[in-house]
C-alpha cells in the first residue's frame, strides 16, 4: 500500500527538515521525504496536506489507559480513540492497573488489547516493584522481553532510596529508562492541592513544593550513583527543574516531562473546589507555572507528556478530598502545545521535538519520532490556524473529567496516521482525502 | 449596601458593605430573644433544613433556634460519617432533601469546599455553617457583632488571633471579616499551626507574629481558637502539657493588651489548655455573649437567605 501526503510542510526536527516536502510512505514505512518538483510516485492514494504541517507522530510518554481493572473509566480501545483523536500516534501504558502491570501476562494483554483496537500504538510501562509496593523489584526482563520500554511506579513512588537504586541498577541491564512520579509522601502526605496561599484560603492539605523538589534531587543523584537513565515524569516546581538543570549541566543522563494543564493553570484555579482542578502534581502556584514556561523555553523540559488519567464522573462529583487525582489530557494537549507557540514561547519545530523526537529517543522508540527513511509511518497532521473550542460531551474518551471543556484554541492535530494508515481524521477536513483516489502524478 | 446572595458559603467573597449590611440586620433581631414571647412571623411556612456531616452542638442548636424564632420549620438531619462511609453520596443526599424544596440548607462538614459543592452542583440556597478548615462565616459574623457591641466599631482595632489557625475556620472567616472591616489582627500560635505564609491570606492588615506577647501587644481583642485534635493527624506539637505552657492565655498575657480589652472563644474550649479557667470565667470574656449573639446572626442569616427578601416581617413594616 503506498500512500503519498501531498502539498504539506513538513517539520522532522530529527532530519532539519523544515519546509514544503511531499511524504511518501510504503507498506507502514516511510520511503521518503520528496522535494517540491521531484517526480511523484503513481498509483498512490494521495492526501493533500496544503497548508497543514507534517510531523512524525506523536507519542505521549504518559497516559493511563485503565484496562485491565477499571474499564468504566477507559478502556485501552477508547484510550487510543482519544489519542489519535488528539493527534498522538503513540501512547505509554503506566502501570497502575489492576491487576498492575508488574508481569508478562498483563504487558502481553495490554498489547493484544491495543492490536485489536487498531488505533494508536500502545507502550506499556512495567512496574518497578511487585504490586507498585515500593519493596520487591518486579520482573523486568521478562516484562521487557514482553514489550515494556520503560518502568514506573506512577502515583506510588518508590519511597526509599535503598529500592530505588537497586531498581535503576537492575534496570541498567535491560535498558530501561526509569521514570518516576516524584514526590516524597511523608511532606505530601494527606494532601490534596498545592501548598501554597490558595491552600490556606481554601483550608485544604497542602502538598509542599519541597515534596517534589527533593525527590527530584534523590534520583538525580541516584542517577550519578547508578549511571542509569532516569526520566522525571510531570515536573512541576521550579525547584524540580533546576534540579534537572543541574543534573544535565554535569552530564547526567536524567530527561524530563511537562504534563499541559502544569503550564496552563495556576492554583488559583481550584478557588470554586472544581474536582476536576485536582490533580497529583498539583497545579502549582504562579512562580512555578512561569519556571516551567521558562523551562520549555530553555530546553531543561525534554517532552510534552498528557498524564491522561479517565475518572467516572460519579469519583469526581465526590467531595474535594474524596475525589480521585487526575484528568484526561489526550485531546487537548495538542491545543494546549500551540498555547506556547502562539505566545511565543516555543516554535513549531520544538514543538515536534517536545512531542515526538524527544519521547522517541526518551524511551528508545526505535523508527519512531522522525520521518526518516524506514521510520514507521506514524505521521501527525497539524493546522495552526484551526479556531477550535473543546466539547468535552463529544470526547473519545469514556470519561469526562476535564477542566478545558468549553476553552477556546488556535492550533490543533487534524489528521493522524498510525503505521500507514489514516485512524483519525477532523471532520472539518475531509478536503484531505477528496483527493484520495486520484493518481498523484496526474495532476 | 443590600444582601442579595443566594448562597452564604464564606466571608472572603462579601464586600464590606454586605456584611454591615447582616450585621445591622442581625442587631434588629437581637430584640426577639429578649422578649418574652421570642417569636416573628418572618419565615412562617419556610423550611430550613439543618444538614450536619460534623458533630456540633452550639451550632446546630444556634441554628434551630434561629430558624424557629423565626417561624420557619426547622429538620435537623445528623450525618455522623462522610458520604464515603455512608455509602450514598454528599450529593446524593443533598439532591433528595432538594426535592422535598426546602428553602434553605445550612451545611456543616468537616471536607473543606463541601458547602461550595453543593451551592455548584445542586439548586437550593445553602448557608455553610462550617465546612472543613475552610470558613465558618456565622462564627465571624456572630464574633463581629459581639465586638461591635462592646466596641461600637471594629475600624481600627487590634485584634489578636491565637492558637491552632491552621485548621481554624473560626479564624479564617475572622481574619477576612476583620481586615475587610478596617481591623489589623495579628495571628500567633506553635509554627506549625501557624505557617508563615499566612500572612499572605488577605491582602493587608495581617501579621503573623511569633510569640503570644508580640501578638496580645496593646491588642483591643484577644480572639483564642481551640485545639483541634480531630483535625490533626500528625503532632503539631510535643504535648497539651506543653501547648498549655507556652501558648495557653493567661494574666500574664492579658496584662500586655489594651486595658479594656476583651476575650473571646469559638468554644468549645479546653479550660486549663489553650485559656486559663480564671480568664474564660473573667470579667473580660465575651464567651456567652458571642453565643448569645449567634442566635442574632444566624436568625439575620436565615432571614435574608432562605427569606429571599420577600417575608411578612416586611409587610408589617419591622
Amino acid at each position: 500500500m503506498k500512500l503519498l501526503i501531498a502539498n504539506g510542510y513538513v517539520v522532522d526536527p530529527v532530519q532539519g527538515i523544515n519546509t514544503g516536502r511531499d511524504l511518501f510512505i510504503e507498506d507502514g514505512r516511510v520511503t521518503a521525504v520528496l522535494e517540491r518538483g521531484q517526480e511523484r510516485p503513481t498509483d498512490v492514494e494521495l492526501l493533500d496536506a496544503t497548508g497543514l504541517i507534517v510531523a512524525p507522530g506523536f507519542i505521549d510518554l504518559h497516559t493511563h489507559l485503565r484496562e485491565p481493572g477499571a474499564e468504566y473509566k477507559e478502556t485501552i480501545a477508547s484510550g487510543a480513540a482519544a489519542a489519535v483523536a488528539g493527534g498522538w500516534a503513540s501512547v505509554c501504558a503506566m502501570p497502575n492497573t489492576d491487576p498492575v502491570n508488574d508481569n508478562a501476562a498483563v504487558t502481553r494483554f495490554i498489547i493484544e488489547q491495543a492490536q485489536r483496537a487498531q488505533l494508536a500504538n500502545v507502550f506499556p510501562v512495567g512496574a518497578v516493584t511487585k504490586g507498585l509496593g515500593g519493596k520487591e523489584l518486579s520482573e523486568m526482563g521478562e516484562m521487557k522481553a514482553a514489550g515494556i520500554v520503560a518502568i514506573s511506579d506512577d502515583g506510588h513512588p518508590v519511597p526509599t532510596g535503598g529500592v530505588m537504586r537497586r531498581a535503576m541498577e537492575y534496570a541498567r541491564g535491560f535498558d530501561l529508562p526509569v521514570v518516576d512520579h516524584c514526590q516524597d509522601m511523608s511532606l505530601s502526605a494527606g494532601g490534596v492541592m498545592h501548598e501554597g496561599r490558595w491552600s490556606l484560603i481554601l483550608g485544604l492539605r497542602g502538598m509542599p513544593a519541597a515534596a517534589e523538589d527533593m525527590h527530584v534531587v534523590r534520583d538525580c543523584v541516584l542517577s550519578e550513583l547508578t549511571g542509569s537513565r532516569v526520566h522525571i515524569a510531570h515536573v512541576s516546581t521550579s525547584g524540580a527543574l533546576e534540579a534537572v538543570r543541574r543534573a544535565k549541566a554535569n552530564g547526567l543522563p536524567v530527561t524530563c516531562e511537562v504534563a499541559p494543564h502544569h503550564w496552563t493553570l495556576a492554583d488559583d484555579a481550584l478557588e470554586e473546589y472544581d474536582t476536576n482542578t485536582k490533580m497529583s502534581p498539583p497545579l502549582r502556584s504562579r512562580n512555578h507555572v512561569n519556571a516551567l514556561l521558562e523551562g520549555l523555553r530553555d530546553g531543561t523540559i525534554d517532552a510534552i507528556a498528557t498524564d491522561h488519567a479517565p475518572h467516572h464522573a460519579d469519583e469526581k462529583g465526590l467531595e474535594f478530598d474524596e475525589a480521585p487525582f487526575g484528568i484526561v489530557g489526550l485531546e487537548t494537549a495538542v491545543g494546549l502545545a500551540f498555547d506556547l507557540v502562539n505566545q511565543g514561547v516555543i516554535d513549531i519545530e520544538r514543538l515536534v521535538s517536545l512531542c515526538a523526537a524527544n519521547p522517541a529517543r526518551i524511551f528508545g522508540l526505535k523508527d519512531r519520532g522522525s520521518l526518516a527513511p524506514n521510520a514507521h509511518a506514524d505521521v501527525t497532521i497539524l493546522d495552526p490556524a484551526c479556531e477550535w473550542t473543546f466539547d468535552v460531551s463529544r470526547s473519545k474518551s469514556k470519561s469526562r473529567n476535564t477542566p478545558f471543556d468549553g476553552r477556546s484554541m488556535t492550533g490543533a492535530a487534524v489528521a493522524t496516521i498510525v503505521g500507514g494508515r489514516l485512524v483519525y481524521l477532523h471532520p472539518d477536513y475531509s478536503r484531505i482525502t477528496d483527493s484520495k483516489t486520484r493518481n498523484a502524478s496526474a495532476k | 449596601m443590600q444582601f442579595n446572595r443566594k448562597h452564604l458559603l464564606g466571608i472572603r467573597e462579601l464586600e464590606a458593605g454586605e456584611i454591615a449590611h447582616l450585621l445591622d440586620t442581625a442587631e434588629t433581631f437581637r430584640d426577639v430573644s429578649r422578649r418574652e414571647i421570642k417569636k416573628v412571623p418572618a419565615l412562617r411556612g419556610r423550611t430550613v433544613i439543618n444538614l450536619f456531616f460534623e458533630s456540633s452542638t452550639r451550632t446546630r442548636t444556634s441554628f434551630e433556634i434561629a430558624a424557629k424564632r423565626l417561624s420557619a420549620d426547622a429538620i435537623n438531619i445528623s450525618v455522623a460519617n462522610s458520604s464515603v462511609s455512608k455509602g450514598e453520596t454528599l450529593l446524593d443526599t443533598a439532591r433528595n432533601l432538594e426535592a422535598m424544596a426546602p428553602d434553605c440548607i445550612v451545611v456543616r462538614h468537616s471536607m473543606s469546599g463541601a458547602p461550595q459543592h453543593l451551592a455548584r452542583m445542586g439548586s437550593a440556597p445553602i448557608v455553610n455553617a462550617g465546612d472543613g478548615s475552610h470558613e465558618h462565616p456565622t462564627q465571624a459574623l456572630l464574633d463581629a457583632l459581639t465586638i461591635r457591641e462592646h466596641k461600637q466599631q471594629i475600624q481600627g482595632l487590634k485584634v489578636a488571633i491565637i492558637g491552632d489557625v491552621l485548621h481554624s475556620r473560626v479564624a479564617r472567616s475572622n481574619i477576612h471579616l476583620l481586615t475587610k472591616l478596617g481591623a489589623s489582627v495579628s495571628i500567633a500560635g506553635p509554627g506549625s499551626l501557624v505557617p508563615k505564609e499566612f500572612g499572605e491570606l488577605v491582602e493587608a492588615g495581617l501579621r503573623v507574629e511569633t510569640t503570644l506577647d508580640d501578638a496580645v501587644a496593646d491588642a483591643d481583642v484577644v480572639m483564642i481558637l481551640r485545639i483541634q485534635r480531630e483535625r490533626q493527624d500528625a503532632a503539631f506539637f510535643p504535648s497539651m502539657r506543653e501547648y498549655a505552657v507556652h501558648y495557653g492565655l493567661k494574666a500574664k498575657h492579658l496584662a500586655l493588651a489594651a486595658p479594656d480589652a476583651i476575650v473571646m472563644h469559638p468554644g468549645p474550649i479546653n479550660r486549663g489548655v489553650e485559656i486559663a479557667s480564671e480568664i474564660a470565667d473573667g470579667g473580660r470574656s465575651l464567651i456567652l455573649d458571642q453565643v448569645t449573639n449567634g442566635v442574632a446572626v444566624r436568625m439575620a442569616v436565615l432571614y435574608l437567605i432562605a427569606g429571599g427578601g420577600r417575608t411578612e416581617l416586611d409587610e408589617k413594616g419591622h
